[in-house]
């Protein structure tokens, strides 16, 4: 009895296991036509939550028979990790309005993602809404698989009271040069205004680069990415100088080597901060503060200075089941209307090339967020490569051990970078 | 003949409900952790990643390439040496320290209760809250360099390369003491009191009723203790992820298992990560085998 008993457990067990590996997705020719409910999914950040559920609302009410439903991306140390894990489960929603560019590589080699190039007028469609700044988002096939949503083009944000403090003018604040930033970033740590000049996460992560390299790379080298026709570019005269430039920030202790537990910006524990648009609603209550470009070794003047566009696309994922519905929802939802209801709630700027003409009263009535919509026009993104994610790690590794902790040369970390990262990008 | 009926159609009958009972544990075990280990094993010698259903993506065997891999790979040997590191110091730590208090714990103390519980609420906390209180105490501008003043490490503690994985190994000696008191004082109460009265009356200080009667009495507790602080070591997470950053400067406090959850999730290489964890679980097999050994030696 028992053995028949225990072979019938292991066949149940082995047969679920089987059934679990031979699960399907829906037919993408079906999908492509198919009208329906969706769900799509928003960022956690309030004020883009709160535009997400009125979009949403908004199309229900002109369209009831394919009913959209919103929610938060699932919690998870990043949202990139929590869609990841959806994709291989099958239960990604149609559309994610948060997508990392750097993550699209990765979504597409694990199939997750739909050819936006399939649906009729799409490839047009993204072109007239971005203008050339589309041309980054396509894939390495040419075809687009995101739609490239908003920009947050990062900047340095100046709380105008530490910098009084200090005994420095917060209207004119000297910031333009590498040696400007450095003497202002002495003068503010000194005089125990601040007990750090800028923190941004020392830590490993991948993604940590965005926000202290790469924007002064971007601005130095005048708008090179990190990679270019398969090569990396930051083992330059122009990387060289982003990269001392901040090792002299932390070897003079000006920004710390340890992760602050929280906000160090919101919190008054530094002074500046590399930060977008989304910023200036978070601290509008808390920091008085001003705005500046990326700095760069010559001072160049704020119109022609390029930064990191910290941009998120949308994206349709195979998963979704009534995929014609997604496709009229993504259109929607990044019409003239919405992107204008879109900037209003988060102050974050939709990715058009005719923003401020486009939404001139509104930015008549926001002075603080003009400085952000003219940067819109000099931003350099992630590059949209195979292996994106290895790549910035590597980076990662090299930039912590030398530019952070000054255990390596600069020079001979950012070559050892380049070359491992063209290993990376030769196995691809 | 009582032999003969012991073994007779009862006990086979007897058996057959046990094993009954037994068959939805042995699912349970077959469905979490044998199909997945073979899984695992499966993968690590596949070119794989995770896809979205019914991609119908190939998987090509590619023999040991994964384990070559990770065998090459300087990060891997720094994890390691790492978890050797945390081993050298958490390991005795925790054998000695748990095995002294829980023997001052057995004696006869004011507050006794109190001092039981207080030991034993780290390993209850959650680590995150934790970590929190010690990188309050560790911290570059912390409780512990305000003490110290000019002679406080720079870099600080939790960032620096040659004391990170050092101050994880403290940090977890600390958290897990109470468990091992606990498991130590449940071994004292089989020390037979008798041996203790009988080597007092010879003339055994307390020193040498210690060594003579404690230690060799919680013996089988003392292998206990060390296969799972050994265990507990090659599981690190948490807290090189919390406390230092996700794996400290230059990879100083990074772990195998952090190492796996970056390879095999935040870079998407699971074919890699399979390969660790089995180098990792083999690992794990061989120091607790050895530490049994020494442990058990002169039984």
């Amino acid at each position: 009895m028992f053995r028949r008993t225990a072979s019938a457990l292991l066949a149940l067990a082995m047969a679920g296991a089987l059934a679990a590996c031979a699960r399907s997705g829906p037919d993408a020719a079906t999908a492509a036509k198919a009208h329906g409910p969706i769900t799509v999914w928003l960022s956690n950040n309030a004020q883009e939550a709160a535009w997400g559920r009125q979009m949403v609302a908004d199309w229900n009410k002109l369209h009831p028979d394919q009913h959209v439903t919103a929610q938060n991306i699932p919690a998870g140390k990043t949202s990139e990790e929590a869609i990841s894990a959806s994709v291989i489960a099958g239960n990604t929603a149609c559309l994610v309005f948060n997508t990392s560019p750097a993550s699209v590589p990765q979504f597409q080699k694990q199939a997750g993602l739909v050819d936006l190039d399939d649906f009729p007028g799409a490839k047009s469609y993204i072109e007239a809404r971005s203008g050339s700044l589309a041309d980054q988002y396509r894939s390495e096939d040419g075809a687009f698989r995101q739609l490239p949503w908003k920009s947050n083009p990062v900047m340095i944000l100046y709380n105008k009271k530490l910098f009084k403090q200090a005994g420095l003018d917060p209207e004119h604040p000297k910031l333009a040069t590498y040696d400007q930033f450095l003497d202002t970033s002495r003068t503010l740590v000194h005089s125990g205004a601040a007990k750090a000049a800028i923190w941004p996460a020392p830590s490993s992560e991948f993604f940590q680069s965005w926000f202290d390299f790469y924007p002064a790379f971007i601005a130095e080298s005048g708008g090179k990415p990190l990679v270019e026709n398969g090569k990396p570019q930051f083992d330059s005269p122009a990387g060289r100088e982003a990269a001392t430039f901040w090792r002299s920030l932390y070897a003079q202790k000006l920004a710390p080597q340890e992760a602050y537990p929280g906000d160090a910006f919101g919190d008054g524990k530094a002074a500046m901060a590399t930060v977008g648009p989304w910023a200036i609603a978070a601290y509008k209550d808390s920091v008085d503060w001003g705005v500046v470009p990326v700095p760069t070794s010559d001072g160049r003047p704020a119109s022609e200075v390029h930064t990191f566009s910290d941009l998120k696309s949308v994206a349709m994922f195979t998963a979704c089941k009534n995929r014609a519905t997604a496709w009229d929802v993504m259109k929607f939802a990044t019409s003239r209307s919405q992107d204008g209801k879109f900037l209003t709630a988060t102050g974050q700027m939709p990715l058009r090339p005719d923003l401020t003409d486009t939404y001139a009263s509104w930015f008549a009535k926001n002075p603080g967020y003009k400085v952000f919509a003219d940067q819109t026009r000099r931003v350099v993104d992630v590059p949209n490569v195979a292996g994106s994610i290895d790549m910035w790690q590597a980076f990662r590794d090299s930039w912590t051990k030398s530019v952070v902790f000054g255990r390596q040369p600069v020079d001979s970390a950012l070559r050892d970078a380049a070359s491992k990262i063209s290993e990376i990008l030769a196995e691809y | 003949m009582t032999l003969s009926h012991t073994n007779g159609p009862g006990r086979r009958g007897t058996s057959r409900i046990g094993a009954l009972f037994a068959a939805p544990y042995v699912l349970f075990v077959l469905a979490v952790f044998a199909v997945p280990l073979g899984y695992t094993v499966w993968i690590s010698f596949h070119r794989f990643y995770f896809t979205a259903p019914g991609a119908g993506v190939d998987s090509p065997w590619v023999g040991l390439s994964n384990y070559r891999d990770v065998f090459t790979d300087p990060v891997v040997g720094r994890a390691f040496l790492n978890i050797l590191i945390f081993l050298v110091i958490n390991v005795p730590l925790t054998v000695g320290l748990s095995l002294v208090l829980a023997a001052a714990l057995n004696a006869k103390l004011p507050f006794r209760s109190f001092f039981r519980a207080a030991y034993y609420v780290p390993y209850v906390t959650a680590s995150v809250a934790l970590v929190a209180v010690w990188a309050f105490l560790f911290g570059s501008d912390g409780l512990v360099n305000h003490a110290l003043g000019g002679l406080a490490p720079d870099p600080s503690w939790l960032v620096n390369t040659h004391l990170a994985m050092p101050m994880i190994a403290f940090f977890v000696t600390w958290k897990q003491l109470g468990f091992f008191v606990m498991l130590y004082l449940a071994a004292l109460q089989n020390v037979s009191r008798e041996l203790y009265e009988a080597a007092a009356v010879d003339g055994a200080g307390s020193v040498r009723r210690f060594f003579s009667i404690t230690v060799p009495g919680v013996r089988p507790a003392t292998t206990l203790v060390l296969i799972y602080a050994i265990i507990t070591g090659a599981n690190l997470f948490s807290e090189p992820y919390l406390l230092t950053g996700g794996g400290g400067p230059d990879h100083a406090s990074v772990s195998p298992v952090l190492l796996m959850y970056q390879k095999g999730i935040e870079q998407g290489h699971p074919d890699f990560a399979a390969a660790l964890g089995i180098v990792l679980m083999v690992f794990v097999l061989a120091v607790s085998l050895l530490a049994r050994k020494i442990s058990e030696r002169g039984d």
